[in-house]
Formats: C-alpha cells, structure tokens, sequence
C-alpha cells in the first residue's frame, strides 16, 4: 500500500514536470500555471482551516500582501524586468505571514462562526486600504517591470516556479500532519476545551498555524502579481478568492492531503477553460454552485474520502473490528 | 495523610444563580474521594473551578500546597490534576491511538511540536498500555467517534491516566453505562488507587460511590454539607434532608418524613 501510494506521487509529479514539454501552448499553459497556484493556496489554506476546522474566508488578504510586497519592491528598487524578481516570491510570503500575525491574534480570540466573519471583516479592510492608500495606486493599481519574454517561453519558468511553490506547500503540510503539532490542530478540531484540558497550548498552536497557512498563499500573490504584470486591488483582494480556495478544499476533502490539491486542479482549470471556450466569466459560478451542493449533500467529507473509504470498504471493516472487540469483551465476562 | 488537592471558599455564580457558595473541598493523598449531592448541587461547576475551566468569585484552589486559582486548563493539567467529563468528551475525527497521544508530553513547550513526530515508539507503547488496560486497545486504529458510549468512558480514562496525573477527577464515570462497566470501571480505579493514584469522584450511583470511596462529601446548595467515610455520611440527616428534604428553609416537621 506505502509503496504504491510513493508510485503514484512520483508517477503524478512526472506528469506535472513534463506538462509545459509536451503542452506547449501558451494558453494550455497560462491554465496549467493557475491550477498550480491555487493547489499551492488550497493545501496551504488546508493546513491551517482544513485541520484546525477554523474555516478562514480572508485569505484574499495574504493574496494580495504578497501580491503588492513584489509589485511595490520591484517597482521602487528599479528592478530589471526579468527571472531576478523570483527572488522577491518568498518575501511576498515573508510579508503575508508577518501580516498573518497580528491578523491571527485577533480574529483567533473567537470561535466557529464569529471567525468566519472576523476573517471576511479584515479582508475587507485589507481590500479597501489597497483601494484607498496612496502608495499602492489605489483603483489604477500598480504596473509591475515588464517582463519582454518570447510569449512562446513566458510561461514556462512561471509554470516551474509554481510546481516548486505546491511541492513546498504539499511538503510543509505533509510534515504538519505528522507533527505533534499537526495532531494538536487535529484536537482543537474536534474538541477545543477538552484539548485544552489535556495539556495542549491552543491558542499558540493555532496562531502558529494560522500565520504559517499565509506564507505560500503569500507568495502565490507575489507569482500572480509577477505573471500579470499590473495589479489591481480587486483582483488581487478579491473575495472570489478566499471562497474558491475553500471551495476547493472542501470539494476534494477537507483536512486530507490529496483533497485540496485535487480540488483545486480540477475547479481551477474547468474555470479557466469555461472561461476561454465560451469567453463567459461567470459561467463557471453557475456550474460550482451546483456542483458544491452535490458534494456537500452526498460526499460532505469530499470527493477523496468519499472514494477511499467505497474502495477500502472502510465502515465494514470498522464495524467488524468493533463487533470483534464487543465479543471479546464478553468472553471475559464468562470467565 | 496529607491533603493534595484543596478548594477553600470557592463562590461563583452565573447570572443570579449562586452555583458554589463558600465552598470547601479536601483530597487527601492517595484517597478516593466522593463528591455526592442532588442535582444543582455545584459538583461540575466545583470541578470546573478546580481544573480552571471555570474561574471562581472568590476562593482557592491549591494543589500540593501551591496556590492554582485562575490557572489555565492546560497548566492545571500539566501540574497533574487530570479529569473527565460527564458526558464523555474524546476526539472523534482522529484515531483511537491517536486521542492518547494528545495528552502525552504535556510539558513540552508548544513550539516543540512543531518539529518533533507526533509520537516516539515508546510514547506508542505506553498508549497502548494504558488502551489495554481499560481494554480497547484492538480498537486503536479506528476513529474513535466510531466507539459506542461506553467504550468512549474507557478511552477518557485512559488518556488521562497516559499522561500520569497525581490526582484524577472523574465526572460520573458510571453515569450512562451497563451494570457490567460499571464494575469494570470501578475495579480498575481500584487497581490504580492501590499503585498510588488519586481519585476525586463525582457520581450519582450509591453504591459504587459508597463500596470506593474513603471519604465522602456531600454538597447541597453550593456548599459543603458534611463530610465523612461512606457509612457515616449515609446516616447523616442532613444529607437524608438534602436529598429527600426540601432545603434549609423547610420547616422542621419535614424531617419526619426520614425518621
């Protein structure tokens, strides 16, 4: 089982390094770069809400930071357009999580519903202070150094930046999960109190969760800002955003691993390709919506769990351990 | 015998109920204390106070001599006052195994956990002590919201006692299950009380608090009435008074109904 779970993470991870090889396209490709980027943001969003249960609705917010960290530095260092402002891609991650901080001791006071509208609440702050302040161009946005790549050959170094940017996300929470850590998030999920009463920091582990989940999804703001060359403050705080990565996560399978980054792939490249085959925007909020209803009504533990546990015939076999278990009991009652 | 765990003085009170009123408790070491009284009574709120999920108006909690009023659940915890809840409280989304390692390694600070394991083999092995010590530990590798309300009690016990507590407080640990666990239950606090381990029991069962415990106290109103071994505080006609009777204002012809 280990080993052909290792196979098919190697086998997709081939795939996904010779995709820009054999698709050459570049509007093939312009889609292969944002589904990388949101199953970047989606595990990220996951390692924190996914396990913790504290469903943020403003990671827009880290966006947008990250997106504006690497507009505003390579615009007033006079950077040379060109592959040098990769290196600005961790800092964007860097300010998102410093950010994140603050953000985090404040809306992580309350609990459940009330932090789902603290976190809208801050998003829209966020959101207006892009829109209103001087030094970030307000409603004009920002233009980035142009970068004069041969349109044959831009998106490519994006494409592997990005892949790198989901292997680090895909990584880090693989490393949470099996962390005490992860398995304290895990606790405050089910029981926060009872946590708690067992010894568990929660507050501090939850902070610590919440500004890590900021850093990659702060510097997929920063690839996006640099990928697109001007930035606008709706689109890089847009709330669409912080509802589809959650979206995502929950489609695949909230708190796994495979759930976000399967999510995401999917729903971000069928909204990209409804996109530009039908040139409708919003055709794609009709198809979610229905299809986020079926998901939720049917498989509310998403589509990954919902097909592990048909395949591994999990309910049976658990019933037949606890019958097992009760049987046993009872032969030593006999005694 | 000297006392671990003492509550002197405790009021609180939520809204306009006065839930403990000058409230006293003593636990000696190595004893199994019983905490009785009709419902209302202040039992959970006392426990809640003394494992800071509950902070009093007045009042002290200490432990070993050491002041521990308004100190957090975790902190209290890793002193080593390990509960439960009455109605059984378990994680039920990870697995068996999984909900005892919460409690292990209490100490260690937070930021720790972010770069260790969840578990080291020997942290493993003691969880799977304890589970076959309450007897689930073939059930380790399922989710343990899969666990019928029974084996739930077993595994709020067992993840309390993985991380070693002096002092365990129980919250009707007999409360909801068959005639079977019960004694089950009950022989295994006495196993753990004869390797040293203290136990303060809230519980509604008679018997199963008067054939444990050492030393009973009964609280009516948000007070300590009386408190004693088991035989005596059976025949005490205040408790008869609290339990049957109406309360301290009732006029005295009433205690003819316990003669």
């Amino acid at each position: 089982m280990i080993r052909s779970k290792q196979l098919w993470w190697t086998l997709a991870l081939a795939a996904f390094a010779i995709f820009p090889l054999v698709v050459t396209n570049p509007s093939d490709t312009t889609i292969a770069f944002f589904a990388l980027l949101y199953m970047a943001c989606a595990t990220s969003w996951n390692m924190f809400s996914g396990y913790s249960g504290y469903i943020a609705l403003g990671s827009g917010v880290f966006y947008g930071s990250g997106a504006y960290t690497m507009a505003l530095i390579s615009v007033h260092a006079h950077m040379a357009p060109g592959a040098a402002m990769f290196w600005l891609v961790p800092l964007g991650g860097v300010v998102a999580t410093l950010i994140a901080i603050p953000v985090g001791w404040a809306a992580l006071r309350v609990r459940r519903h009330t932090f789902v509208v603290i976190t809208i609440a801050v998003f829209f702050v966020f959101q207006n202070m892009a829109i209103n302040f001087g030094f970030t161009g307000g409603t004009a946005g920002l233009a980035l150094p142009f970068i004069t790549w041969d349109s044959s050959y831009y998106n490519i170094p994006f494409y592997y930046v990005a892949l790198a940017v989901v292997i680090f996300a895909t990584v880090l929470s693989v490393s949470v999960r099996r962390s005490r850590f992860g398995l304290q998030l895990l606790a405050i999920r089910d029981d926060e109190d009872r946590a708690l009463g067992l010894g568990v920091k929660v507050g501090a582990v939850k902070r610590t969760g919440f500004a890590m989940s900021a850093f990659t999804i702060g510097m997929c703001g920063a690839l996006y800002a640099m990928f697109v060359g001007q930035i606008y403050p709706q689109f890089v705080f847009d709330p669409m955003f912080d509802i589809s990565i959650a979206l995502m996560a929950f489609l695949g399978g909230l708190g796994t691993l495979t759930g976000p980054l399967l999510g995401a792939l999917l729903l971000e490249a069928g909204q990209q390709y409804l996109t530009v085959t039908y040139s409708n925007g919003s055709l794609y909020l009709i198809l979610f919506g229905a299809l986020f209803l079926v998901v939720i009504m049917f498989m509310p533990q998403g589509v990954v769990v919902y097909f592990r546990d048909r395949v591994t015939k999990r309910a049976d076999r658990e019933r037949a351990v606890l019958a097992e278990n009760e049987a046993a009991l009872d032969l030593e009652k006999a005694h | 015998m000297s006392v671990l765990l003492r509550a002197q003085g405790i009021s609180r009170a939520f809204g306009g109920v006065q839930a403990l009123n000058e409230c006293n408790l003593e636990v000696e070491k190595n004893s199994i204390t019983g905490l009785i009284g009709p419902n209302g009574s202040g039992k959970t709120t006392l426990f809640n106070v003394m494992t800071g999920y509950v902070t009093p108006d007045a009042g002290t909690v200490s432990f070993e001599g050491v002041d521990i009023t308004n100190h957090r659940p975790d902190a209290v915890f890793a002193r080593g006052i390990g509960r439960t809840f009455q109605l059984t409280r378990i994680f039920a989304r990870i697995s068996v195994l999984e909900n005892m390692l919460i409690a292990t390694q209490h100490e260690e600070s937070w930021l720790r956990g972010l770069t260790r394991s969840k578990s080291t083999t020997s942290e493993v092995n003691t969880a799977m002590e304890w589970l076959n010590f309450v007897g689930i530990a073939r059930l380790a590798d399922l989710p343990a919201g899969a666990l019928s309300y029974g084996q739930r009690k077993l595994l709020e016990l067992a993840y309390v006692l993985v991380a070693d507590p002096d002092v365990v407080l129980l919250d009707e640990p007999a409360g909801g299950v068959n005639l079977t666990l019960i004694n089950e239950i009950a022989e295994k606090i006495r196993t753990l009380h004869k390797d040293g381990k203290t136990f303060l029991i809230v519980e509604h069962n008679m018997e199963f608090v008067m054939s444990l415990c050492d030393s009973v106290t009964v609280m009516h109103q948000g007070k300590n009435l009386v408190s004693g071994s088991p035989a005596d505080v059976r025949h005490n006609p205040l408790v008869l008074d609290a339990y049957l009777g109406g309360g301290d204002d009732e006029a005295p012809d009433s205690g003819s109904l316990h003669g």
